[in-house]
């Protein structure tokens, strides 16, 4: 088990300087110069000089490279040329706001996912599945804003029961913040459930047709005895890694959600500093979110190791 | 006292008959052995008493245990049955067991499931039916894991939860078919010591007769879903009545003869090989080597039919690898005709076409999206130049014809071919280029009996009209008898015994050798009038 978890953790450090190696590279050394690239065609060149020095794009290229990552170890991530703000004040206000956004919506979609999936395997080829799964084709085929602009109208509008839209901020209490996201953590829960739950399904009747089930059944489990005792923790590694996967889009991906809802997360974050041509501000917030999907898989690779013993034991 | 009667029972599974009119009474202390071959419905009779059958079937007649009729029960009644009444244990050890759960815990789930009784009461309790089945606790501790344990630990776990209870009816489906013969006897008889001190009635589904005859009380025949004879052991094996019985038994008895092999000329050579694994992980973990193949040195002469035997583990697939050029060395040579199998680190091109394999799995072995021309062609890739258009075709017809096939099975897919007919199209897949040496990686293990014998009628017949020289590799001893002029015994990477094939199984030098030998269930020799027949 430790040589299992110290292998990960390796792995982890060699992602995380890979992923900063290429994102440096992509960005900084790529054709072009960045400082001339954010001012734009018609830039003066002793503009672009002082924002050369000012970037410190004036140093050797290994030497800038270390001075980033360290930067960022100490939780200096520089300062964004369009705000004129450190990045990591701006990230962290953002991070606020997304970081419980996903967590919510990972929530919702567990909840709805695990019973909606165990739901149907147990009714196999019978009505209830075929319900839950037509409930869940409806659920990945529809687009997520679509389902956001449908909750504003009817318990924003019409109901009145939460605002449509925008952030009070963590200051104006638990519960009002609460509130804002609980709509955009539906919308975004919605389609991750959808999918979720399928994969939950089949990976529990995957599990169904195993040996072991039908030796459970010769003990004298009943089916859904057999199902929760023996096929539900067997059919969780697939389960996991997809939740895995839906946690690191959750963080970065609701830009569209964002929008919808006028909520001031990542997304729009990184959106924004993309339209404004800011690198260094993208530059840091792609590493930071590729930081937090590396933690996360690390995270899930724990928790496999927490669920087959066999994983355990051969690492 | 009879405690189990089957009565005219029928299934079907969507309509379609899989067993019809099957009768059997089984007493108390008894072992029945149902057989018959694979498709017959021995498998679904066992899993029709246990009232677990597919999805889709519907059973038809009576099934009485100790008074209870099964087929009126609900399905709650029959949950309180199965596991207390009536107990099972599966053919496959190692996907029987739930990966996830610890013996203890499997174990005494039987019991925490049927009785009112307390989890570390429970435990206690599995811990001395671990015990009885020969893993005791302070060997095995319930904490253990099913991939902690061998094939055979499993099929004694397995046996645990089966029996837990002591139920009076074990049913038993291939119990030891995937098993080592030494383990495969140990199962037996441990079986059999359970049956006598719980007085269980034992129904013992196998495919394999010697194990019945060694075993059995009673023998049930079955035949494409019918019981077609039915009687005590030791007559019925004497003089079997059905013709499909006959049958069986004789193709189980089955000797092939072997034209004389020509004088020794050594074609492959093997001297001091050694291959190592390494275990545990690269970086952070235990680094540790298992030896595989460990100074292993032998001679394969042209024409000679030379036998590797040997149990699971203990190196024949490295050593096969190794000779194929599919595995390097780490030290010691592999020559076939003077020349390297390996050059530098690669397979020597000019030597692997000159070798060719069949393996054990018929189904498995073959792209399924091919046709039959396309599936024996294929090692023509290793040719210089592959024939093509007439003599393609010629190839093609000749390499058919010599297995016994038409020519025009071409074009056909292999899904439209039985298990013996598909290991002919292996066979016909490695004669085609007419390779000097063919290496045999369990042929004939997955297949039926009369099916075996007409594939071994095959080898010989082949020896007969080509200078065919292979390496016939097998764990069961009495088919690499029949098909060999020498064998050598593999144990632990080593091969401790090496010999003429007649010598070596009339006297057995090296005690593991011995082991093999007297662990191989035999099927006793048949009554004259048989045999004539």
């Amino acid at each position: 088990m430790i040589a299992y978890i110290l292998g990960r953790i390796a792995s982890l450090f060699i992602s995380l300087i890979v992923a900063s190696l290429v994102i440096f590279m992509v960005v900084e050394v790529a054709p072009g110069d960045p400082a001339a690239f954010m001012l734009g065609v018609n830039a003066k060149p002793d503009t672009v000089a002082a924002l050369r020095a000012e970037l410190g794009l004036d140093v050797p290229k290994a030497e800038r490279y270390l001075n980033w990552v360290t930067g960022m170890v100490q939780g200096d991530f520089g300062t964004s040329y369009t705000y004129r703000s450190p990045i990591s004040k701006m990230v962290a206000e953002r991070l606020w706001v997304s970081l419980p956004l996903a967590i919510y919506a990972l929530i919702l979609s567990t909840l709805i996912a695990f019973p909606a999936g165990i739901y149907a395997a147990s009714r196999r080829g019978r009505i209830g599945d075929l319900g839950v799964m037509a409930a869940t084709q409806l659920g990945v085929a529809v687009p997520n804003f679509w389902f956001a602009m449908i909750l504003v109208l009817i318990f924003a509008i019409n109901l009145g029961w939460v605002s449509a839209g925008g952030f009070p901020g963590w200051d104006k209490g638990f519960w009002a913040c609460m509130a804002a996201l609980t709509l955009p953590a539906i919308a975004l829960a919605l389609p991750q459930a959808a999918i979720l739950a399928r994969v939950m399904r089949s990976s529990l009747l995957d599990m169904l047709d195993e040996d072991f089930i039908r030796t459970a059944r010769a003990k004298g489990l009943t089916e859904g005895q057999a199902l929760w005792r023996h096929a539900l923790k067997n059919a969780l590694i697939p389960v996991l890694t997809i939740l895995g996967l839906q946690f690191s889009f959750l963080l970065a991906g609701s830009i569209i959600i964002e929008q919808v809802f006028y909520l001031p997360g990542l997304g729009r974050l990184v959106f924004q500093a993309i339209t404004q041509r800011d690198l260094i501000t993208v530059e840091s917030v792609v590493m930071l979110l590729v930081f937090a999907v590396i933690v996360v898989n690390f995270l899930v690779d724990l928790t496999y190791a927490v669920v087959d013993p066999r994983l355990r034991a051969r690492h | 006292m009879t405690l189990l009667t089957i009565d005219n029972l029928s299934v079907t599974i969507h309509g379609t008959p899989v067993l019809e009119g099957i009768s059997l009474t089984l007493a108390k202390g008894e072992i029945l052995a149902l057989t018959g071959e694979s498709g017959s419905g021995k498998s679904m009779t066992a899993l029709a008493l246990m009232c677990l059958l597919p999805r889709g079937a519907q059973a038809t007649g009576r099934i009485t245990l100790d008074g209870t009729d099964l087929l009126t029960q609900t399905e709650a009644q029959l949950c309180t049955l199965r596991g207390r009444a009536m107990g099972m244990i599966f053919q496959e050890p190692m996907t029987a067991l739930n990966p996830v759960k610890t013996i203890g815990d499997q174990v005494a789930e039987t019991i925490l499931i049927h009785e009112q009784t307390s989890r570390p009461e429970a435990l206690t309790r599995a811990a001395e039916m671990l015990t009885r089945v020969g893993l005791p606790y302070d060997r095995f501790p319930l904490s253990r894991y099913p991939h902690e344990l061998s094939g055979g630990q499993r099929q004694r776990v397995g046996l645990a939860m089966a029996v837990a209870l002591r139920p009076k009816l074990l049913i038993a489906d291939e119990p030891t078919t995937a098993l080592d013969v030494t383990t495969q006897a140990q199962i037996i008889d441990l079986l059999e010591g359970l049956v006598d001190d719980f007085g269980m009635g034992l129904l013992m589904i196998t495919h394999d007769l010697a194990v019945v005859s060694q075993m059995a009380d009673r023998i049930a025949v079955m035949q494409k879903g019918r019981v077609v004879e039915t009687g005590p052991t030791a007559p019925l094996l004497a003089n079997p009545e059905h013709p499909y019985t006959r049958m069986l038994f004789t193709a189980a008895r089955h000797h092939v003869t072997l034209p004389e092999a020509p004088p020794p000329q050594p074609l492959l050579q093997v001297t001091n090989a050694v291959r190592d694994y390494r275990t545990g992980t690269g970086i952070f973990g235990r680094k540790g080597h298992t030896r595989a193949v460990d100074h292993v040195s032998f001679t394969l002469h042209r024409g000679e039919r030379l036998g590797l035997v040997g149990e699971s583990g203990c190196g024949k697939s490295t050593l096969t690898r190794a000779i194929l050029g599919l595995e390097e060395l780490q030290s010691g040579s592999i020559t076939f005709d003077g020349a390297p199998v390996f050059t530098g680190h690669r397979a020597n091109l000019a030597v692997r076409r000159r070798m060719q394999v069949v393996f054990q799995d018929p189904y498995g072995s073959f792209n399924p999206r091919h046709r039959v021309d396309r599936l024996i062609t294929e090692p023509f890739h290793l040719l210089e130049a592959s024939p093509t258009g007439a003599l393609r075709e010629k190839a093609i017809a000749d390499a058919l014809t010599a297995v016994g096939l038409q020519p025009s099975d071409a074009a056909k897919f292999i899904h439209e071919f039985s298990g013996g007919q598909r290991q002919r199209i292996a066979i016909a897949r490695a004669l085609i280029i007419k390779p000097d040496l063919i290496v045999f990686d369990e042929p004939v293990s997955a297949l039926d009996v009369s099916v075996r014998a007409q594939v071994l009628d095959l080898l010989a017949d082949l020896c007969r009209q080509m200078p065919l020289t292979y390496l016939f590799i097998s764990h069961d001893l009495t088919v690499v008898r029949g098909v060999t002029d020498r064998v050598m015994v593999m144990q632990a990477g080593k091969i401790v015994e090496d010999g003429p094939t007649a010598t070596l199984f009339a006297n057995p030098q090296h005690p593991y050798t011995r082991a093999l030998i007297a662990a191989a269930p035999v099927l006793p020799d048949l009554a004259e009038s048989l045999t004539d027949a």
